[in-house]
Order: C-alpha cells, then structure tokens, then sequence
C-alpha cells in the first residue's frame, strides 16, 4: 500500500481557501516572535480529498476492530461498544460545553445537565460497587490505581500509621505493583494456589507495616477468590485498606458488590465495563470509588447539591489529595458510561455478568477435549488455556495459536498471559459474541490443534491472509524502525 | 533427561538465577529455563556500578518478547560491574546465559546467603517439578 506521502503531488490541494484578508507581514515578524516561526515549510502531504478519503479507508480495511470480527483478547474486557452512545456524546449541549464554564461565577446553571450526568453517575457507580463516593477525574485504569493508593496513603497519614508495603498476588495486572511502587510503597507478590490467592501465605505476609492489598476479583485467571471475605477481614485487622481493581467487574455487575466483600477502594473502567472505546480507541476514563472512611480524602472538585436543589463544583474539602486530572475527568467517556448504565437499567447489567460468565464457561467445556485448561473448574467472564503440550510435544506455541487464529477472522487472544501458566491463552468472549460466533471459535481452535499434531510448519507460517506475514517481533523490538524516511 | 542445561558447579535460586563466586565477586545470572521461558530477550534494564541491593531486591529487569521480567538479587550485595555487553546484545542472554549473557557481578556481598541457594541437583529437580 501506498503511503499517503507517496500520493503527494506539489501544489495538489483539498481544500482551496481564499486569499487572506491580513497582509502576508502580519504572518511574520510583526505578529509571531521570530523563534515561533518555521526556518522551512512543513512537509505535509499534499493530495485531494479522495486521496485522504482512500488513504484512510483502506488503512481502516487492514486494521482489526470489535466492528469487523470477535475479539476474545482476555483480561481486558474488549467488548462491542453500542453506537448510541455516540449520538449521547455528541448532543450539541454536551459536546459544545466549555469545561471552564462551571468554574466561572454563574456560568455552573449553564452546566447543570452536564453536573448533574457527574452527579447521577457517581451514584449509580455507588449502587453498582456499594461505594460511598466516586471520583470521575481519573483518566484511564492505571491512573485510578495511582489514585487509589495516593488515596491510600493520605488515609494512613491522617491516621499516623507508618506503613509501607503492599501485598499483590501473583496473578495481578502489572499495573498493580507498578502503582504501588509509584505512589512509593514496597510491593511484596503473593503467591497463587489452585489459581487463587494462597490464604496461609498470605497470612504470613501479612503485618503492622502493611497498607493495602490489591486485588482483582475474578481474578486474571478468571476464577472468583473464594477466601475474599478471610482476606478483606485479616487485612482489616492490621488496618490495611483493600484495593479493588475492577478489571473484571464484568463478570459481577448486578451480582456482586465489592464493597460487600470487604473492599475499601475500588477503581474501575469504564472503557471496559461500561462500554465506552477502549485500546487506542480511547479516551479511557478510570473512575474511583471509596467507603465512607476514605470519602474526605477524595481529589477535588466534587459535584454537590445546594439547597435550593442546583448543582455546583465544591472545593472545600481540607483533607482532599487535590486534583488528579484537569477538569472532570474524561466527561465525554463518563457520558458514554452514564448513557449506557441507563439503557441497561440493573437488570440489564446483571446480564451482562450472567451471558459473558455462560460464554467463558461454554468454550472452556467444548475446547477442554483439545486444550488443557490452566485450573479446570468454573470459570468466571475469561478462560485460560495452556498450549505447554502442544508445545511440548509438537513446538507450537501460544504464540503459533494466536497468529493462526487471525486466519480464521479472529482477533488473537491474549497470550502469555497471567504469567503463573506456562503457553497462557486467555479467551475472554464477552456477553455480545452469539453462540454461532462462539461456535466459530470452537472450530477454529478444534481446527488448530488437529494441525497442531498433522502439519506444525503450517501453524509456523501462520497468518497467511493478512497484509503482512508473521512479523519478525524479536528484530522490532531490538531495531525497531519507526520512521516513514 | 532434561531439557534445560543445569551446570555442575553453579548454585541456583527459586527465581531461576545462577550465582558463580569468582575472584571475591558473586556472578549472578538467569538459567537455561529462565531463558527458554522468556523467549527472545529484546531489552536488559542493567544496574549502576555502586548500587546497593538487598537480598531479593529487584536487581534488573530483562524485557522479552513475551514478558518484562523482574530479577531479584539473590544476595545482599553491592554492584561491582553490570555486563555492558548486554546493551547492544540481549540476544547473548538467549545465546549463553551461563556465560556471556552474565548479568551482574557483586562486590561485598553476603555471604551468609550462599548457603541458602540450591545446589545443582536441587535445581534440576525443582525445575522438574514444575
């Protein structure tokens, strides 16, 4: 394919704009400091309109989105976003606002609707998670574990605790521990048993300078962590707070409440849970929700109520950790969430857990016969699998599965991980993907591993229909080359 | 018989490390398993000269093509040299992890803490066992 630099012809144009009404002079040194201009013209392509047009088509053609097929990538919930909340996002009230205008003096009753999405939402995340009270400002998941644990640490400081670790199971997202270690704990790794946390190891682990666990439950091998309420109530006992990474929230919306089993702090993702754009399709939007004992610590401002019934953005919270983003967060993405909470009602929600858990579950049962599952018991919204044998006895990867399966108009899942299971393939279907695409899958991976055993060389040169090959990952990594000249 | 190499003369840790004390110094590396596990090493993130670690402080981080893997000092010790081979060539880690591909070498270590390592047979069947 052509680069769009490629199609540049000198003095081809899109747009034909007219003279300008200021003197070429004004452009130079009379308005712009000499050290703001250009020494030289920018390289910009130049082309006509149904060059740009073609150009990104056919670039959007050799991608692979939730819109062109299935995209099992487990441990990030990826799935289909409901158009309408586009539409929602883009009414002209909402996205004509200016984020300034709640701040200027009369200018938040111009912003009501826009306060009072922050305000509603905040409840309905407290009715979903059992939270006292939500923070909108965080930008994306990891950001909300920074805010979490500074959120943490203020606590501890307010109360004179002098802690200084936190505990993460080893199956955690690495965001876990790298949070941690940011907002300047030690992080110390509990090991796993049977998939789930090790109680007695854990107990062990457990003392005065301990501030937090995190913990994400179903866990990343997608199994529920059924010493939750011993954990919580142990790490309670030292006065250690319990961090909710709602990654998986998926698996329990409707069912459970993190708060109900023992958690203090909770962030989630909207871009995964809530079905708003997620992975380079961002913004991405990390609400964080805690009990009430945390709530004075929350960043600023908060939406509240004044008595005549209108809404505003208070500032007086002397314990506040302060701001964490500019403004409110990512609004637009909150809005996307709100819109879709809302259109799902509680019910709704509830089956989503319930259809993403029935769809996880079918494809451990039916690729079981082929393929070793990491702790074969029930599974929550994500199954792991191990190709260890097939790697083993026939030297196809993980990696050879997953490039395989993009053939098959697969998005591959995701591999090598959790790290506790050697070859991981983790397969996260999520509640939109029906039984027939399901059943796709299962012929697929059926497919795969009979090849596995026949003709391994095939699997090797695997995807043959995609615009490249198998790419040389190793050479990309330790040369990589990202200049278009 | 195995797959993964496990040399006679080396001691080894949980975390698939080798430690070789040679002149003075601790040799610290990763194993044949180490490295067979983590594929096509891409990046070493190595220590400075001077440092000082703790016993199962985080030494390095090796970067694969599968993983960004953490490697724990199986000694309290100070840095003495990192291998600046390793720079331009991560690949040597793959290549010859008991040899070239040596990670750190530390000075005034503890040496209390050698006899807690594993010997070779220990290693190989703790590798065996999975």
């Amino acid at each position: 394919m052509k680069t769009i630099f490629d199609m540049s012809r000198p003095g081809r144009r899109g747009v034909t704009f007219p003279p300008p009404l200021l003197p070429d002079a004004c452009f130079q040194e009379a308005c712009l400091a000499p050290e703001l201009l250009r020494e030289k013209p920018a390289e910009l392509p130049e082309v006509a309109e149904i060059d740009v047009v073609r150009h990104f088509t056919n670039l959007s053609r050799q991608n692979f989105g939730v819109d062109v097929g299935p995209y099992p990538l487990g441990s990030c919930t990826m799935k289909y976003n409901p158009k309408f909340t586009e539409d929602i996002a883009r009414l002209p009230g909402f996205a004509g606002l200016h984020p300034m205008l709640p701040q200027l003096r009369r200018g938040g009753l111009l912003a009501q609707g826009a306060l009072e999405v922050l305000h509603e939402m905040e409840q309905l995340l407290c009715a979903i998670t059992g939270m006292r009270a939500y923070t909108m400002q965080p930008l994306a998941g990891a950001h909300g574990e920074l805010t979490g644990l500074m959120l943490m640490a203020a606590y501890h400081r307010h109360r004179g605790n002098h802690k200084s670790l936190v505990l993460v199971p080893d199956s955690a997202h690495g965001t876990n521990p790298a949070s941690a270690a940011i907002a300047g704990y030690s992080v110390r790794t509990v090991p796993s048993r049977d998939g789930v946390m090790d109680f007695e190891a854990y107990r062990a682990m457990l003392g005065p300078e301990v501030a937090g666990v995190m913990m994400t439950n179903p866990n990343t091998l997608g199994l529920f962590e059924p010493d939750i309420k011993r954990i919580s109530e142990a790490a309670h006992a030292v006065d250690a707070l319990m961090y909710y990474d709602g990654a998986n929230l998926n698996a329990i919306l409707g069912i459970a409440k993190p708060a109900d089993l023992g958690f203090d702090i909770v962030h989630l993702n909207l871009h995964k849970t809530f079905a708003t754009p997620h992975g380079g399709g961002g913004p991405g939007s990390g609400p964080v929700g805690v009990v009430a004992k945390l709530e004075p610590f929350l960043p600023i401002s908060r939406v509240a109520r004044r008595e005549d019934g209108t809404l505003f953005l208070d500032y007086d919270h002397a314990h506040s950790i302060g701001y964490v983003a500019p403004f409110y967060g990512n609004f637009g993405v909150v809005l996307k969430a709100y819109a879709y909470i809302l259109a799902l009602g509680g019910e709704g929600l509830k089956r989503v857990a319930e259809d993403a858990v029935l769809a996880a579950n079918y494809l451990r049962a039916r690729l079981a016969p082929q393929w070793r599952v990491a702790v074969d018991r029930m599974c929550m919204h994500e199954v792991v699998f191990s190709a260890a044998d097939q790697a083993a006895q026939h030297g196809v990867t993980a990696m050879d599965v997953a490039k395989a399966l993009i053939d098959f108009g697969f998005h591959p899942p995701t591999v090598y991980f959790p790290l506790v299971v050697k070859e991981a393939i983790m397969i996260e279907p999520t509640e939109t993907e029906s039984k027939e695409n399901l059943d796709a899958i299962v012929e697929a991976m059926a497919f795969i591993a009979k090849k596995a055993q026949e003709d391994p060389a095939w699997l090797h040169a695997a995807p043959r229909g995609t615009p490249v090959g198998r790419l040389d990952e190793v050479r990309a990594a330790r040369q990589p080359d990202l200049a278009q000249r | 018989m195995s797959q993964y190499a496990v040399p006679e003369e080396l001691k080894y840790t949980e975390e698939h490390e080798w430690i070789k004390v040679e002149g003075g110094l601790a040799v610290v590396g990763v194993t044949d398993f180490a490295q067979q596990q983590m594929g096509d090493v891409t990046y070493v993130d190595l220590p400075e000269a001077g440092r000082a670690v703790e016993r199962m402080a985080e030494l390095c981080v090796i970067e694969s093509v599968k993983v960004a893997a953490d490697v724990f000092s199986p000694l309290a010790g100070v840095v003495a040299e990192a291998n600046a081979a390793l720079g331009e060539h991560p690949e040597l880690i793959n290549q010859d992890c008991y040899g070239a591909g040596w990670l750190v070498k530390l000075k005034d270590y503890d040496a209390s803490g050698l006899g807690e390592l594993m010997d070779a047979d220990a290693y190989a069947k703790f590798i065996e066992r999975g």
